[in-house]
């Protein structure tokens, strides 16, 4: 018997063909994950897991979203990425300040378009420029916006080093500040956004976005225009970026520092979709599980086992020579990553027994 | 008045000088293997920390500096054979990630072996200002510069004299053609990595004694970046001609732009620059025009 019975399920109409999931096996065990997700793992887990696993995760896997549509899905690549999130943190925690009674939610928004905005300025040099030499203007939005928000004391209002700190977070008189409330925001948020980037690259921007990630000239042969197209994965890239700088501020950290958004931060997230897949919605979920269980499973492995033998520098180091090997291993193994195992997976469960 | 324009123009010119010694690292991987090295950093301090670590446990200069060779000839037989040779063949961006994931494991291995702390080195050359013509002049940025001309003469004595170097240009301008007039490919990647590891000897040795040798040398790969793009990826004049080129204008812009916006703009400058530079010329100064068909 096979584990996917797949018999009987046509697709008939084009409303079918465009579902997100085409068995109802998959559909099935989706739902099941978001309803484990929203309604069982409130209940079940504790405040570390909230804060220190959990909502890190989740805006991580967001953070890896918008970086995967720009650089997985259009080919332009991004070391910029921690400083969309940081326009996007700055720019909703100045909305709800300096707007009386803007719902925070509204904010978060606006804080994203803000991000979209700056990411289309500096991703206008792509229309020239391609491949490596783009990297300049991704790191010069990096240190730029890095350098703005620690110079000018206007976008922290004032404060001491440029920290910011969340507003409160209530929603219709409904108070989220507490871990499981901050979880359950978080992870409505993420799974709507995710939604919403499955969408867009399984339309028509999508195709036109993956044409010009395979070979830009050949694309405007057949007449998609790649500026359009690139400033638009510049654009939505950020925006979603952005609303994950807002969520890494105010439902993970609370307080943050330009300094939070640092190129340390780029590079973790262009890990992400590394290790997770290039060019995937889920992979971006894996691999930000994977950046953020590594070091807590190191550092557990590391007091457990060796008994603290190893003092917390040198476990950095080691940590560090652990990702660049499974980066360079997945590079080499992999290039897919671990979503394609996933994959993998699954397409063995469908024939299974059979082989092929 | 424009006693102290010169003064800070020299200064930017000379201190561009040490940019254009990491980014020659750079331009040689690129030219052989047309791989991005963005480990070139890394590898900047990973020679510099043994060294200085070498002399510190009382082993002479010398010796220092050929274990510490040794030991960069090894790492460039490694990265062939465990990450080139496996990566054959494949898009540019993802040899490039990779030589993101090489960047941590010889940062982090650099540390673990040595430690983190900061190491002073002292190569002999005071670090005093000097007058000339009136001007103040580090002695030791001349020293540098002198460094990296002698650098410049050795490289392209290497790559037009010599019959590696011959191979190498093949390489550099038809990897398949080169191969079926049969040269060697990788025991060149296996040259040119070992090169670039003493291309980045000799940077952290001079970046080590201004700056103390400590993590932050690995940072200078972000410094030698806008100045491979103004120079362009493949040349090595280039590569001068853009350290000169953001030297300058760094300090030129700290100096006089800086004060109007708030100061601290050397980290965003020479990217704002080299971004502008793109748009006029899209690779670089010196860098090749490629023709694209479909």
């Amino acid at each position: 018997m096979m584990i996917y019975r797949e018999s009987g399920q046509f697709i008939t109409s084009y409303r079918t063909d465009n579902r997100l999931f085409k068995l109802y096996q998959d559909r099935f065990s989706f739902y099941a994950l978001l309803a484990f997700a929203f309604i069982v793992v409130p209940f079940i887990g504790n405040d570390y897991w909230f804060s220190a696993v959990l909502i890190p995760f989740l805006v991580l896997s967001l953070a890896g979203l918008g970086l995967n549509l720009l650089t997985g899905y259009a080919g332009q690549l991004s070391l910029g990425s921690a400083a969309f999130m940081a326009v996007g943190a700055f720019a909703a925690y100045n909305f709800h300040l300096r707007i009386d009674g803007l719902p925070f939610l509204v904010s978060f928004l606006f804080g994203g378009f803000t991000a979209a905005a700056v990411g289309v300025i500096f991703g206008l040099p792509s229309l020239r420029i391609k491949g490596f030499y783009l990297l300049v203007s991704t790191l010069a939005a990096q240190f730029f916006v890095q350098w703005a928000l620690t110079n000018f004391a206007w976008f922290s209002h004032n404060s001491s080093s440029g920290v910011i700190t969340a507003p409160q977070l209530i929603i219709l008189g409904h108070d989220f500040s507490n871990p499981v409330g901050r979880y359950l925001l978080t992870l409505a948020i993420v799974v709507s956004l995710g939604f919403i980037a499955r969408s867009i690259v399984k339309s028509e921007i999508g195709r036109q976005w993956m044409a010009v990630r395979d070979m830009d000239t050949a694309a405007s042969v057949i007449g998609i225009s790649v500026p359009k197209a690139k400033l638009l994965a510049f654009g939505i890239s950020s925006f979603f970026l952005g609303i994950a700088g807002s969520l890494w501020a105010f439902t993970y950290l609370g307080t943050v520092e330009p300094h939070g958004f640092d190129l340390t931060r780029s590079f973790q997230i262009l890990f992400i979709i590394i290790i997770g897949g290039m060019g995937s919605i889920s992979g971006n979920f894996i691999g930000a599980a994977f950046i953020v269980l590594l070091p807590i499973l190191l550092s557990v492995i590391s007091n457990h086992l060796l008994s603290g033998a190893i003092d917390a520098g040198q476990l950095e180091n080691f940590q560090k020579i652990i990702f660049g090997s499974l980066i360079i291993f997945f590079l080499i193994k992999e290039p897919n990553g671990l979503a394609k195992y996933w994959q993998t997976f699954r397409q063995r469960a469908r024939v299974w027994p059979l082989r092929f | 008045m424009m006693g102290f324009f010169f003064e800070v123009l020299i200064g930017g010119l000379l201190s561009g000088v040490m940019y254009s010694l990491v980014a020659i690292g750079f331009v040689l991987i690129y030219k052989a293997s047309g791989v991005f090295n963005f480990a070139q950093g890394s590898m900047v301090l990973f020679s510099a920390l043994t060294f200085v670590s070498l002399l510190e446990r009382h082993v002479p200069f010398w010796l220092a500096f050929a274990i510490t060779m040794l030991t960069m000839i090894a790492l460039a037989w490694a990265v062939e054979r465990f990450v080139l040779r496996q990566l054959v063949n494949r898009p540019p961006i993802t040899l490039f990630m990779a030589t993101l994931g090489l960047s941590y494991i010889v940062e982090g291995l650099a540390q673990a072996v040595w430690g983190a702390q900061v190491h002073g080195l002292e190569l002999g050359i005071n670090d005093e200002p000097f007058e000339f013509l009136g001007l103040l002049l580090s002695q030791f940025d001349l020293f540098a510069a002198g460094v990296a001309g002698a650098l410049v003469l050795l490289l392209s004595f290497l790559f037009n004299k010599t019959r590696t170097g011959i191979e190498l240009r093949a390489v550099a301008d038809d990897q398949l053609a080169a191969l079926s007039v049969g040269i060697k490919l990788q025991k060149l990647w296996l040259i040119v990595w070992a090169v670039a590891g003493f291309v980045g000897l000799v940077a952290g040795l001079l970046w080590g004694a201004r700056l103390g040798v400590q993590f932050s040398l690995s940072l200078i790969v972000l410094k030698a970046l806008p100045v491979l793009i103004i120079g362009g990826f493949t040349s090595i004049e280039g590569a001068i001609v853009g350290g000169l080129i953001v030297g300058a204008s760094e300090k030129l812009a700290e100096v006089y732009i800086g004060p109007i916006i708030g100061g601290g703009i050397e980290n965003w400058f020479p990217y704002v620059l080299a971004t502008v530079f793109l748009l006029i010329r899209p690779t670089g100064l010196f860098g090749e025009q490629t023709i694209e068909r479909v």
